[in-house]
């Protein structure tokens, strides 16, 4: 579960980038987070991952405070999160394999329940037969799916995607979200940041709506919100 | 660290290595001459203080006793020299025992195989403890009433314990500055690495990878720097070591200076490389990781 309470955030350079935000993402949810650029949607997303702390207001994520987190359990909450980013950030010279291998070694998986998950999570992102090939050798689409795969790898509670289909085009994004419901489905709570109105529009999921640094409007159905700007 | 783990931080540690191939040679390269320059000196160093305990062991003050005293008079000297602080050991030579040795160190000059004993004096052989404190030694045995007069090499003993205190002097400077430069420059080979593997180090992070975790490979790295470094090294100094006690030997005036020979020194300097090339290459990889695992 994700509870934001009253939370302030204020940059050194005193840009004040949310204030007094408090929303709840219960488990098993799929909500998307929408607003125009500077909203403050991506200081949502960094203070979720522990990226910056919180000025005022208590964050708790998955059973853990990240408001005043040790700093030692910060790599413990970041394993119960799976996050997806725009431009990808695959490792180029390691094949798909080896970077959803990497990932489950940085948390302590053994080589024999790599070679078991990698497979099924693969599967599960359709790109079962593309595990030896480079991340160049492979299409926006596809990159985008092995992103997903990596942050599913882990087997996360949580996946945060930050604008996951901003390099795609329409159809590519359509059957992005689609599998991001499926993964939903499993059970898996999933964030969505996005600007794409029509997609928010298609999947009639909850939509949060941020602007300013406040939340706008909550609720489920479609995109609410005067500015969409990217 | 997981067991399994091990293997992996090697490999990866080996395979930064090879892909930054220039600042791997440019950090081996440093860190061998850093070696060799130190291990060069403390083994001068070394040397001149093996020197001057040979030197302490042949050196004897001979103190001659004045000629008014009698043969009894004179041995009765030997105890308040022996009292005195310093002196290892006190050795009587009478006049005949003398006229016996300088005529055996020359057995070719027939004129000295008759000499009169009355023209040598009773004396002294006197073996000092530290050869630093000569000087003080020497002064206390001229003034015992009855010696009248010392011989002591004490200019010669002054000059080995001037090359012993500049090369240990040096020595400890140049480690202290050479280990500072090999850690920096270490350090900033691997920040390149780290520099480049900055994007797998994000990620490894956002999914939950620990600091620890995250700085084996570089740790491993610098490790893997400091110990071809300390092989290459001691290699190098074992040639340089061997070529110049060949040079000494085959010298005609430095030929009396003993040389230890390097198969004494060989464990020392090689645990001492090791040690010091890991050192250096793991302090210099942790120095350049520690930025990137703030969190």
């Amino acid at each position: 579960m994700i509870r934001l309470k009253d939370v302030e955030m204020e940059y050194d350079n005193g840009t004040r980038a949310i204030q007094g935000v408090t929303l709840t993402i219960e488990d098993g949810e799929f909500v998307f987070l929408v607003g125009p650029s500077g909203s403050g949607k991506s200081t949502i997303i960094k203070l979720l991952t522990g990226e910056v702390e919180p000025c005022a207001g208590r964050i708790m994520i998955n059973g853990f405070s990240v408001s005043n987190i040790r700093e030692r359990q910060i790599p413990l909450m970041r394993r119960t999160l799976g996050v997806i980013f725009q431009d990808f950030r695959l490792i180029e010279k390691k094949t798909v394999y080896d970077n959803l291998a990497f990932v489950m070694r940085a948390v302590g998986a053994a080589p024999s329940e790599i070679k078991k998950r990698i497979p099924y999570v693969l599967e599960l992102v359709d790109l079962a037969g593309k595990a030896n090939s480079y991340p160049t050798e492979l299409s926006g689409g596809e990159q985008q799916r092995v992103a997903i795969a990596r942050a599913l790898v882990n087997n996360p509670n949580t996946i945060i995607a930050d604008e996951p289909t901003g390099n795609l085009d329409p159809d590519r994004s359509l059957e992005l979200m689609s599998l991001l419901v499926k993964i939903n489905e499993l059970g898996t709570t999933v964030v969505v940041v996005t600007h794409e109105k029509d997609l928010v529009d298609r999947f009639g999921k909850r939509v949060i709506t941020i602007d300013s640094g406040h939340v706008i409007n909550d609720s489920v159905g479609g995109y609410v919100g005067g500015r969409i700007h990217g | 660290m997981g067991k399994h783990n091990f293997g992996y931080f090697f490999h990866e540690g080996i395979s930064n290595m090879f892909s930054h191939g220039f600042m791997s040679f440019a950090a081996i390269g440093i860190t061998v001459a850093c070696l060799l320059i130190m291990g060069t000196f403390t083994l001068v160093a070394v040397n001149a203080n093996e020197l001057l305990v040979d030197l302490e062991k042949e050196n004897e003050i001979l103190a001659y006793v004045d000629d008014s005293y009698s043969e009894t008079a004179a041995k009765a000297l030997q105890s308040k020299l022996e009292d005195l602080d310093n002196v290892a050991s006190v050795t009587y030579i009478s006049k005949e025992q003398a006229t016996e040795n300088f005529a055996a160190r020359y057995p070719e000059e027939e004129l000295f195989q008759s000499l009169d004993p009355e023209i040598f004096r009773d004396r002294y052989a006197i073996k000092v403890a530290d050869l630093e404190r000569q000087s003080a030694t020497v002064e206390q045995i001229e003034n015992i009433p009855g010696i009248a007069r010392v011989n002591a090499y004490e200019e010669i003993a002054g000059g080995f314990i001037t090359i012993r205190n500049v090369a240990t002097v040096v020595c400890v400077a140049l480690i202290a500055i050479l280990f500072v430069v090999s850690v920096f420059i270490i350090s900033n080979t691997i920040k390149l690495t780290t520099f480049d593997r900055r994007e797998e180090i994000a990620i490894m992070r956002m999914v939950g990878a620990t600091n620890g975790f995250i700085r084996w490979p570089f740790v491993y790295e610098g490790f893997l720097f400091g110990v071809l470094g300390a092989a290459v090294a001691f290699f190098l100094q074992w040639g340089l070591y061997e070529a110049v006690s060949r040079g000494v030997a085959n010298n005609d005036t430095l030929q009396l200076i003993h040389i230890i020979p390097f198969q004494q020194l060989w464990i020392p300097v090689a645990a001492t490389f090791a040690g010091a090339g890991i050192v250096i290459g793991v302090g210099g990889s942790l120095s350049a990781i520690r930025k990137f695992l703030q969190v």
